[in-house]
């Protein structure tokens, strides 16, 4: 049944990880850094009123889906993605594509994906993967965070694209129907880095873009004042769990950018782009240093004020740091 | 980040949590690398901090449970890791509905459809749901 063995490749994200491992299987060949880069990944966010199990949002990283999307208008590349209300209906979609021996990118929740460790298995809705065949009853998975290609029950894939809670999935597949001869990076690679400096600079709202770090600091240096101690160490560690633990590839997805535009620098030969890489690595590297830090006082169980102005001061270095660089990179010149 | 600076700080949790991510480094040349990582002290810690959330809160619910002052639906629920609106959601139900459930007396009067609802989000025989925290006791 299977028209071309589909190779499993890991990668740091799922999404920009999924879009890679799908063009890479139809011969377009688009590294994970190169989708994220394209697909404008890149992101911060901090909304105190919008809270997840009772912690306050933050994000490194684009809205799920939009990687895929956009990487597949920029690149012209054929896609053919679906929802459904009808759980069967969804399954059995699903099986037939499979049986044409194509990929197919699956959104999920990751709580009923039984291959992965306990620890990492909460309600997140928006986690991808690859179903790539099937062996008896059981879906062959190909998930580019783990090292290795798995498989799952049909009712625990049944249950993970039909989850409930915000986002919903609603068993969402996509698949690629068609790719371009000669896709045209350069424009793609331009859109995309354009589009990342607009979120980023341009939100006239204090949530969202480079703004939000300012924001976060501002809160988090209330936090010892206005917060328990639990409650305070609580927000804190989970603003380095998103940005560290939950595959961004270190430092918030700011090393995964950065290896995009180097990859970009070499392939349309431009210096500025590597000079940008460079500096986003350092930033990267400040990142890190937060979040080490941070965790240095949660493991003394500090909440004197001095540690967490300390930390906010860090943050502030990475929003201005940020800051200066993008609008270095909104200014470029593009033929 | 340099290609020798990826951590290897091995997790050590009573959740099992091994796994090898990926991370991005820069080699000895400055070229872009993806570079496996068996943790980070600092990602450990944070992950180990909110399990720990979690089973603090629950040992909390499980002892009321076993004193009669809520019932095992509450304990379920928090062992899925979901709160009152995600189970509501699930269960077909409005979160008021769920929260009376939460009283021993009115848990003991659900129907056996309403207990087989609950006991098929959790994954679990509705035997074990009604059980719960009986044999402790």
């Amino acid at each position: 049944m299977e028209q071309k063995e589909f190779i499993h490749r890991q990668h740091a994200h799922c999404e920009s990880g999924v879009t890679s491992n799908l063009l890479k299987h139809e011969g377009l060949n688009i590294s994970e850094p190169m989708a994220f880069g394209i697909g404008a990944g890149l992101f911060f966010g901090h909304v105190p009123f919008l809270k997840v199990g009772g912690i306050p949002a933050t994000t490194y990283r684009i809205w799920p889906g939009a990687i895929f999307k956009r990487v597949a208008k920029r690149l012209d590349v054929q896609i053919h993605s679906e929802r459904f209300n009808d759980q069967a209906k969804a399954m059995k979609a699903l099986d037939d594509v499979l049986a044409t021996g194509k990929p197919v990118g699956v959104l999920s929740s990751v709580f009923y994906l039984t291959y992965l460790p306990e620890a990492y298995r909460f309600h997140f809705n928006a986690h991808n993967l690859v179903v790539y065949g099937k062996n008896g009853n059981d879906y062959l998975v190909s998930d580019p965070v783990m090292e290795t290609p798995t498989r799952i029950a049909p009712a625990d894939l049944e249950k993970a694209r039909f989850a409930k809670g915000l986002p919903e999935p609603k068993g969402f597949m996509y698949y690629v129907t068609g790719i371009p001869s000669e896709p045209a990076m350069r424009t793609a690679i331009q859109k995309g880095i354009k589009q990342m400096c607009f979120f980023m600079l341009s939100p006239p709202f204090p949530w969202f873009g480079n703004n939000g770090i300012f924001l976060l600091a501002k809160k988090l240096q209330s936090y010892p004042a206005k917060l328990e101690p639990r409650k305070a160490g609580l927000y804190l560690g989970n603003i380095v769990r998103m940005q560290e633990e939950i595959g961004t590839g270190g430092g918030g997805f700011r090393y995964l950018y950065a290896a995009f535009l180097q990859e970009a620098g070499l392939l349309l030969k431009r210096d500025d782009l590597l000079g940008f890489s460079e500096e986003l690595t350092r930033i990267g590297d400040n990142w890190r240093n937060f979040a080490y830090s941070a965790a240095r006082i949660l493991k003394v169980r500090s909440t004197d004020l001095v540690s967490y102005d300390e930390l906010s001061e860090l943050l502030r270095k990475c929003g201005n740091d940020e800051k200066a660089l993008f609008t270095k990179m909104r200014k470029m010149k593009w033929e | 980040m340099d290609v020798n600076e990826v951590p290897q700080d091995e997790r050590e949790m009573s959740h099992e949590a091994k796994a090898k991510k990926l991370m991005y480094a820069v080699d000895k040349d400055g070229k872009y690398t993806g570079v496996n990582s068996v943790g980070w002290e600092a990602e450990n810690l944070v992950l180990k901090q909110a399990w720990d959330e979690i089973d603090e809160s629950l040992a909390v619910t499980e002892e009321k449970v076993r004193k009669g002052t809520l019932s095992p639906i509450a304990y379920f629920m928090q062992k899925n890791l979901m709160d009152v609106a995600l189970l509501a959601r699930y269960a077909g139900k409005w979160q008021w509905q769920v929260k009376r459930h939460f009283k021993p007396a009115v848990f003991k009067k659900l129907s056996p459809a309403e207990l087989n609802k609950y006991a098929a989000v959790f994954n679990i025989t509705t035997d074990q749901l009604m059980n719960y925290g009986k044999d402790k006791q």
